[in-house]
């Protein structure tokens, strides 16, 4: 034998012990203690307070004929299924034959297209709409006043203040989500299946109606519904649109049950067919997606050869630049220009350029540079403690380490159907009131987004977990490694990657979350999409268009430092929605 | 006294049984692999063995202390074993000299005892010269032979090894089957091998245990398992074998096409239906008659196939039936259609149940 014997002392062999209950459950019960207060605790008082009489607290049902009593109430609630359904519908003509398009075809400029529809997808839905104000405003918009230019009209026909205005503006910042799933599911089509409807006779544009559109089918159907459900639970854009055009949205209806005084107990009971709707829409998107027959899209793709579009590729080149005019470059000219104008309806001259807009923000207005500091702050906090949490949760899930895991993983997700503005109501309800009191603080605001964003975080995390392979663990345990030595040097090494994705899917968006924000910040807790939000009621376009530019600009090197670790789509994989 | 002793272990899933009623004793410095088909239980019992997994019933002992049983398990981490796994389990954030000496280092080993140690069993396995490599670096090959020393290097109790050479190629996987058992003469480690691959077990193993279904068939060393199978099932899992069916009656056991006297046939003097296995190799074939004391049937040759190290032949006895398999030299040729003479000697017949 050529080596020594043992010169280490022997690992005492402990005595066989009852390993049915030990510390697990401790883990268990403060994983749920801390599930119950970000995510049961919020709804279950949601419910209640909607049934709950205001100051007495006594049982009744006066709130919800409070909320349904009016007209003007119930109608609002069927504009936004209106609006939902219509946002839906272009965001899928936006997004399908592109994502087609980017994921089969010889199209020019596929890269191009992929990197505008993350452009799109990095731009908050608010942004959009002021850009879209400046730009299809009645009379002032540029589209309009090009158009009185171009045929001497009176009047342009653009008119952003109606409801088509919304639904565009809506639609072209929730489209990437259908392209998301789209293309995901188009990857997945093997050249195989196309090849066989080819040999049978059929030709490329057959073959795309029959074969390939159908068997993305369930995945566009799955993308269509986030983009209603997004298009309903939105604030933003129809606060600054709808309201001037003088029609109410049910998110915006909330907004003045919340106003001076606060309504919450009526807000609330409103708030429910909101839920109602996103619960079961959530699960139908489930059941499609999960559809049996669409072998194809859970099976390996085999090997995939791009569609010659032949002529059609320009068409097709045109169409996606068409998009990307609408969402990035149009929008984006004009957020610059009215950044650094004195006036933006001055337009591009050289004397109306200056840098005072920024100057104000950053170091002048009392609360606007405070505001992207806290932005940044609550975004940091929620995402590290949202990503630990879910990291833990999904890895006792993953390795089964205490019965009822699974329940843990379900808490995690759940919050994936409370629109943002009903889950802020929820924290009101649950957290505003003594003893707690926290209406106002930087802690609510970071509970909200914690708990808004775990589904993001759990998806990654347990995405990431399921790709170890658990002997890389045992291999530590049998080697005499406790589970916090594999835990520590070895999941921990091998999923850093994976935990700063998931960090900044949740980092990016929650800098920008205005639904929940809104109604939870108080003086000295103001996020910068507040902020934002409130320059746009004083119609301060030119600064804040220069603090829309700021937010977008610092997410610049997240975004790249994600693009260098995770490779350039990851923003644009299934796993950021 | 005894190494490591499982006695009667079983582990249910609800109404499954995966393994029932498994009991083993291996003896210091011991080869022993389990052997079977794909779900017969034997990683699950390794599993068991190693703590990653409480047994429904029975227990394990090592060293005479109960470290399993159906009332809680000693964590793997005390047990003093180490594993080799069949994805290899090296870990991709350490070069092989870390991945190697983490064993030692949990130990709590010095710096340079570690190096000491880490050195010595890398140039055993004929790795030191890639110790600062990583293993996306490695071949299939290297990363086995890094599991192997990390899992040695820590002179472990007993050493388990689940399927470890199922994710290599045929060639490189010969060649570890012997390494494997080089290291074992080398350094005495008790060892529990599993495997689907009976040719890996009988290279390797000082005894076999033939798993089917949970239960143990055969434990016994790797000739006795291929001379003497007890069952239908480990004859036909071990090696290649014909199953020839016999009437016994009035001392004589009627197959099909041949018959020998019962008193030359193992286990035939009950009488009624007999089952044996009768090896390919065991059956001469020649063009003569034999006049040694064999059975010698007339019979023709079916069909043939030419393997290189083999010829195999189906060879119906005249007046039988089905063909019988028949391995003889690739000198020995018979055409189709030729008539031979079958050459059988009764004690080659096993009988088995």
């Amino acid at each position: 034998m050529s080596i020594a014997a043992p010169a280490f002392d022997p690992v005492p062999v402990r005595p066989v012990r009852a390993s049915r209950f030990d510390s697990s459950w401790l883990l268990w019960i403060a994983i749920i203690a801390v599930l119950l207060f970000l995510v049961v605790s919020p709804f279950v008082y949601l419910v209640i307070t909607s049934f709950q009489a205001e100051r007495t607290g006594d049982f009744t049902l006066s709130n919800y004929a409070t909320a349904y009593g009016r007209a003007r109430y119930v109608d609002a609630l069927f504009n936004s299924l209106k609006l939902g359904a219509a946002s839906a519908a272009l965001a899928g003509l936006f997004a399908v034959p592109l994502a087609w398009a980017v994921a089969r075809t010889n199209m020019p400029g596929r890269g191009l297209t992929r990197m505008l529809v993350l452009a799109t997808f990095i731009t908050p839905p608010y942004t959009g709409a002021v850009a879209w104000i400046l730009l299809a405003g009645p009379n002032a918009g540029w589209l309009n006043r090009f158009y009185m230019m171009a045929t001497g009209a009176e009047a342009g026909p653009f008119n952003i203040y109606s409801f088509t205005g919304l639904a565009v503006v809506i639609a072209l910042y929730s489209f990437p989500y259908i392209f998301i799933f789209t293309t995901a599911a188009l990857e997945l089509v093997s050249s195989e299946m196309e090849d066989a409807a080819n040999i049978l006779g059929a030709g490329p544009w057959r073959t795309m109606r029959k074969v390939t559109l159908p068997l993305a089918l369930p995945a566009i159907l799955g993308g269509l519904i986030i983009c209603f459900l997004e298009a309903i639970a939105l604030f933003g854009s129809p606060a600054m649109i709808a309201i001037p055009a003088r029609f109410n949205v049910v998110t915006t209806q909330l907004f003045q049950f919340f106003g001076n005084p606060v309504r919450v107990e009526v807000a609330a009971a409103y708030a429910m067919p909101l839920l109602g709707v996103t619960i079961l829409l959530v699960l139908v998107q489930r059941l499609i997606v999960r559809r049996k027959g669409f072998v194809a899209l859970t099976g390996k793709g085999g090997e995939r050869r791009p569609i010659l579009l032949g002529r059609w590729r320009w068409v097709m080149f045109g169409y996606a630049m068409f998009v990307a005019a609408l969402a990035v470059f149009l929008p984006y000219i004009f957020l610059v220009q009215s950044a650094f104008a004195k006036a933006w309806g001055r337009g591009f001259l050289l004397d109306n350029i200056t840098f005072a807009n920024f100057r104000f923000i950053l170091f002048e207005h009392a609360t606007a540079a405070q505001s992207v500091i806290n932005s940044f702050v609550y975004a940091g906090i929620s995402a590290t403690v949202a990503v630990f949490l879910t990291l833990g949760v999904a890895y006792i899930v993953a390795r089964r380490l205490i019965p009822f895991g699974g329940v843990l993983g379900f808490l995690c997700v759940a919050p994936f159907v409370i629109p943002g503005v009903v889950l802020a109501i929820g924290f009101y309800a649950a957290y505003a009131p003594p003893p707690l009191a926290l209406y106002g603080t930087a802690l609510i605001m970071i509970l909200a987004f914690t708990t808004r964003f775990l589904p993001v975080g759990y998806v990654n995390a347990s995405a990431a977990i399921n790709s170890l392979n658990p002997e890389m663990e045992e291999a530590v345990r049998v080697l005499g490694g406790s589970r916090m030595t594999a835990l520590r040097r070895v999941v921990a090494p091998l999923l850093k990657r994976n935990l700063l994705g998931a960090w900044l899917l949740i980092f990016i968006p929650a800098t920008r979350e205005l639904s929940a924000a809104i109604f939870l910040y108080g003086p000295n807790t103001k996020v910068a999409s507040v902020m934002i939000f409130d320059m746009s009621e004083e119609g301060n376009f030119e600064r804040l268009a220069a603090l829309a530019l700021v937010l977008q600009v610092l997410t610049l090197p997240l975004l790249y430092l994600g693009q260098r670790a995770l490779g350039r789509d990851f923003m644009l994989r299934r796993n950021a929605t | 006294m005894s190494k490591l002793v499982l006695k009667n272990v079983a582990k249910r899933y609800g109404a499954f049984e995966a393994v029932s009623d498994f009991s083993l004793e291996l003896a210091k410095g011991e080869f022993v692999s389990l052997l079977g088909p794909s779900g017969c239980g034997k990683t699950t019992t390794l599993r068991m063995i190693a703590g990653f997994m409480p047994p429904s019933a029975g227990s394990i002992e090592m060293d005479g202390k109960q470290i399993s049983s159906a009332s809680g398990v000693v964590p793997p981490e005390h047990r003093r074993m180490s594993m080799i796994f069949q994805s290899y389990a090296i870990w991709p954030n350490m070069t092989v000299g870390e991945n190697v000496g983490f064993g030692l280092q949990i130990r709590k080993l010095s710096r340079a005892e570690i190096d000491r140690r880490v050195d010595k069993i890398l140039d055993v396995v004929q790795m030191r010269n890639l110790k600062g490599r990583y293993p996306a670096e490695l071949s299939g090959g290297q990363q086995q032979r890094v599991a192997l020393a990390r899992a040695i290097v820590v002179e472990p109790e007993v050493l388990l090894l689940d399927e470890p050479l199922s994710n290599l190629d045929a060639n490189l996987r010969e060649e570890m089957r012997f390494e494997i058992r080089r290291l074992h003469d080398e350094f005495k480690i008790t060892t529990v091998y599993v495997t689907h691959d009976q040719s890996e077990a009988m290279v390797t193993s000082d005894r076999i245990v033939v798993m089917n279904k949970g239960k143990i068939e055969q434990i016994d060393a790797p000739h006795v398992l291929y001379g003497r199978p007890r069952s239908r099932f480990v004859a036909g899992f071990i090696g290649r074998t014909n199953f020839v069916e016999g009437m016994g009656q009035g001392g004589e056991v009627r197959f099909d096409g041949f018959s020998a006297a019962a008193s030359s046939l193992e286990g035939a003097s009950g009488g009624g239906k007999l089952l044996y296995s009768l090896r390919p190799q065991a059956i001469g074939l020649s063009t003569q008659r034999g006049n040694g004391p064999d059975l010698s049937v007339e019979a023709e040759i079916v069909d043939r196939s030419y393997l290189g190290e083999y010829w195999d032949y189906q060879v119906r006895p005249l007046g039988g039936s089905k063909p019988l398999r028949v391995s003889t030299a690739p000198t020995a040729v018979f055409e189709v259609g030729s008539r031979v003479w079958l050459e059988i000697a009764p004690s080659a017949m096993v009988r088995v149940e």
